[in-house]
């Protein structure tokens, strides 16, 4: 969404909307809700549903949450229910999944997705793959989430997005919300339902405020796991996209359409089980495919898509190869021009520079063109289809 | 003694209508000749250990009066040069009996388990039973490894019956365990049939997990596996007693680990949790002195693993005497219902097999070490032993037991071997619970195979 016709991908308005605290008074029409307070909205709603759920992690009873996410939940609802941790994901995960496959239905915190690093083996080994190695006789309903991804700064070991390695994991779900009714709606879910669900959120989404809808302030209010959502309709490329990104895409959409050149926004929403045939339905559209995220290219969401596309019907509809948009393949900078620019990346065949993932956020034109430039390569290398 | 033949003596002769007559030793003794086998006691061997009491003479009762009386039983009577076999009833069973057992060392508690056990007549044939139908079990597993029927990883559990047993007489079903990898004697404790445990070895659908789980992933209700990764369910059996004392059911945990997953740092963070939060958790060390080819000393900086949780108070526990693991772990299961928090004991035990039956288990300890335990510290060997000498059972009682076991044993590798391999339908089932049916790439792009929950 596009609050008050700004671009919420830039730094300025990134920074003043994490100024804004407190939730946004609704209006008659329509309520507002930060990112943050939808999530804390979502939990406090499912604990207050059931009493076998409960949340632990570091630092989110007494200290709000490291970024404010369970604000309020400890003083509501007390020790038993919101545990803070020590510093041991490895230990705290396995108890996490032990109180899972005992009858509760644990909220797994991690401070970031990094340290899940440290928990791994639990995630996969021991919550993962559980419900098929016992033939349906334990289930392990579990949810872990925290932000992923980059943030602002923070260095390489802070950085790394785990969309792709979650993913690939058979027994696992994998959601990314993008905006606050997403993260009410998908966390709502991913809470009820009897698997274990890996829940990434943004740290740079936490403070931006989205326009909730009627239905979301049901406090039965879900969304589907599994399904993506067409932000918006377009004709003649597919965005499809997850997480921060896609305010990246609507807004180099919003460039575009300057120029006469309509994209479809598809914001996934799940990563795992992807929504293929939402793709499939908009690539058989609009005949050209870029995926964009954030993370590392290699093995990525982004790969994943393109060679779903490729062994699908939508390929014979491609007029050009898909194309991934991605962080550059290496560890996060620090310096703020390194985090923020770009690398070359064939100067003689596009006019723009493919970007990291920070350069994304401070400039979307040059998405925009690239996009652009897609569109017109494609149309010449394939003389059959008519420029659009 | 003259009484005693005196008694029975009379007794023969109203069974049998005669006069009783006879009335000194010799006469008395000549008379029961006419009923039972009176044979000379071979004099014992000098080589054995406290351990091991003299075995009983045999037994052949030919007076067929006597066949109508049930299981004959020794009884000495004179120094070790005669003996009368005399027959006994069913009732004329020792009930119950107290036992000495070894003194537990302790850490940081001002309490230790009692040194002496009761055992009732019931209970000794139940422990019997269960211990000898896991090391047939184990056996036989063996074999058909052998045999090429189970294939990947077997971890066998004999020689450590005790420990599964014991743990199990001294908890109640509505307790929770979890354990490593060499957790066929638990998934049997915890209620599975044998033939389920071999069929899931076999891979065949009648198995405990439908044949995909394998040897390192059984379950039961309140049993969690089986878990492969070393080490990993240690915090899982912390968060189960989380569940427990959530749910303020008075239940307790009880999370195994061996002595090389002792050194798993997830293990310090579970057990700093645990007595953080004062979870009903029973931490359990099955020390056999071996983690898979590395003994103890050469991978522990220190060795007293009943120790090693520190500000967790621990128990080290001999862990091939059922008696003594049953005490000690109602002490600790205690300790932990009453809020006191989580407990370590260390059970020191003994595997006879290698680490797993890819390891011949020859390398890194030697043929006497094993032979040696076998002979004197045999668990099941132990058990009977005490139990005849105490007149608590027979030896045909245990013989019948055995076969009656061999039998099971037996059937049940019969159905592992015969019973078939789960449908290709079942491969993509199982990934989500209550699920609606989804569709699940195969090897190639053309093949959607459905999975259901």
């Amino acid at each position: 969404a596009v609050s008050n016709g700004v671009s919420l991908s830039s730094p300025q308005n990134a920074v003043s909307s994490l100024g804004l605290r407190g939730i946004h008074k609704s209006s008659a029409a329509a309520a507002q809700m930060m990112v943050r307070d939808a999530l804390n909205q979502a939990m406090d709603e499912e604990l207050e549903r059931d009493e076998r759920v409960f949340l632990l992690g570091e630092e989110v009873a007494q200290y709000d949450g490291a970024y404010k996410v369970s604000r309020g939940l400890w003083k509501k609802y007390g020790d038993k229910r919101i545990m803070d941790t020590p510093i041991t994901e490895m230990g705290f995960t396995g108890i996490a999944v032990g109180a899972a496959m005992a009858g509760l239905r644990p909220i797994c915190e991690f401070m970031t997705f990094n340290f899940s690093m440290q928990a791994i083996d639990q995630v996969i080994n021991s919550a993962a793959k559980t419900y098929y190695m016992s033939a349906g006789r334990q289930s392990v309903p579990i949810v872990f989430r925290g932000p992923n991804g980059a943030s602002a700064g923070v260095g390489a070991q802070h950085s790394q997005c785990f969309a792709a390695w979650y993913a690939s994991c058979p027994g696992l779900k994998v959601v990314s919300p993008w905006s606050a009714e997403d993260a009410k709606g998908l966390l709502k879910s991913a809470i009820r339902d009897d698997n274990p669900v890996v829940f990434l959120e943004n740290e740079l989404m936490y403070g931006v405020p989205f326009e909730m809808s009627e239905e979301s302030q049901s406090k039965d209010f879900t969304i589907p796991i599994g399904k993506a959502k067409v932000e918006r309709q377009g004709t003649h490329v597919t965005l499809a996209t997850h997480s921060r990104y896609v305010s990246f895409c609507l807004d180099a959409a919003a460039v575009l359409a300057k120029e006469g050149i309509e994209c479809e926004v598809i914001n996934l929403r799940t990563i795992r089980p992807l929504d293929v045939e939402c793709i499939e339905t908009s690539v058989m559209k609009t005949n050209h495919l870029v995926t964009v995220e954030g993370g590392w290219p290699q093995f990525g969401v982004g790969a994943e898509i393109c060679a779903r596309i490729m062994e699908g019907p939508a390929f014979n509809y491609l007029d050009a190869p898909a194309t991934r948009v991605t962080g550059v393949d290496i560890p996060m900078p620090y310096a703020k021009i390194l985090e923020d620019n770009n690398v070359y990346v064939h100067p003689e065949r596009w006019a723009h520079r493919v970007q990291s993932s920070r350069r994304l956020y401070s400039s979307v034109t040059p998405l925009g063109e690239f996009c652009a430039c897609v569109c017109r390569s494609g149309c010449s290398r394939f003389t059959s289809s008519p420029s659009k | 003694m003259k009484n005693m033949l005196t008694t029975i003596s009379n007794a023969l002769c109203r069974i049998t209508g005669r006069n009783v007559g006879a009335q000194t030793v010799s006469e008395l003794l000549i008379d029961l000749s006419e009923y039972v086998n009176v044979t000379s006691l071979a004099t014992p061997t000098l080589a054995q250990t406290l351990r091991q009491p003299p075995k009983p003479p045999p037994v052949g009762p030919r007076a067929p009066a006597a066949a109508q009386l049930v299981s004959a039983q020794t009884d000495r009577l004179d120094g070790p040069g005669t003996s009368v076999v005399v027959s006994r009833s069913f009732a004329d069973f020792t009930s119950q009996a107290t036992f000495d057992i070894k003194k537990c060392d302790v850490h940081r508690l001002e309490e230790a388990p009692p040194l002496k056990a009761e055992l009732t007549r019931d209970q000794g044939l139940q422990y019997y039973r269960v211990m000898q139908t896991v090391r047939r079990m184990e056996l036989k597993a063996d074999q058909l490894y052998k045999q090429k029927i189970i294939r990947g990883f077997c971890h066998l559990y004999d020689g450590q019956e005790a420990c599964a047993v014991g743990i199990e007489a001294a908890i109640n079903p509505s307790d929770h365990l979890i354990t490593a990898y060499r957790a066929h004697g638990y998934t049997y404790t915890r209620g599975i049939a044998v033939k389920e445990i071999l069929a899931e070895l076999t891979g065949r659908k009648g198995g405990v997990a439908k044949g995909k789980g394998g040897s390192m992933h059984m379950y039961a209700p309140h049993f969690y596996g089986g878990n492969g990764i070393v080490g990993a369910q240690v915090p899982l059996g912390a968060g189960i007693a989380l569940a427990c004392q959530y749910q303020g059911n008075n239940q307790v945990c009880v999370s195994l680990y061996g002595d090389g997953a002792a050194n798993q740092g997830q293990l310090f963070e579970a057990f700093n949790m645990a007595a953080l939060w004062k979870l009903p958790c029973v931490f359990v060390c099955e020390n056999n002195k071996y983690g898979m080819g590395t003994s103890v000393e050469r991978a522990s900086a220190s060795t007293d693993y009943y120790k090693r949780g520190d500000y967790i108070p621990g128990i080290r526990v001999d862990g091939m005497d059922v008696l003594c693991v049953r005490e000690a772990t109602r002490f600790a299961a205690d300790h932990c219902r009453s809020g006191k928090g989580p407990i370590i004991m260390e059970l020191q035990t003994y595997r006879y097999h290698g680490h797993s039956m890819s390891d011949p288990g020859v390398s890194y300890r030697t043929r006497d070490e094993i032979q040696e335990v076998r002979s004197k510290s045999d668990p099941i060997t132990m058990l009977k032993e005490r139990m005849l000498s105490n007149n608590m059972a027979s030896v045909e009682e245990f013989k019948e037991i055995d076969v009656a076991i061999r039998k099971e044993v037996e059937e049940a590798a019969q159905f592992a071997t015969s019973d078939p391999e789960p449908p290709l339908e079942e491969l993509c089932n199982h990934l989500f619970s209550n699920d609606l049916p989804l569709e699940v790439r195969g090897t190639n792009p053309w093949v959607q195979l459905k999975s259901v929950s």
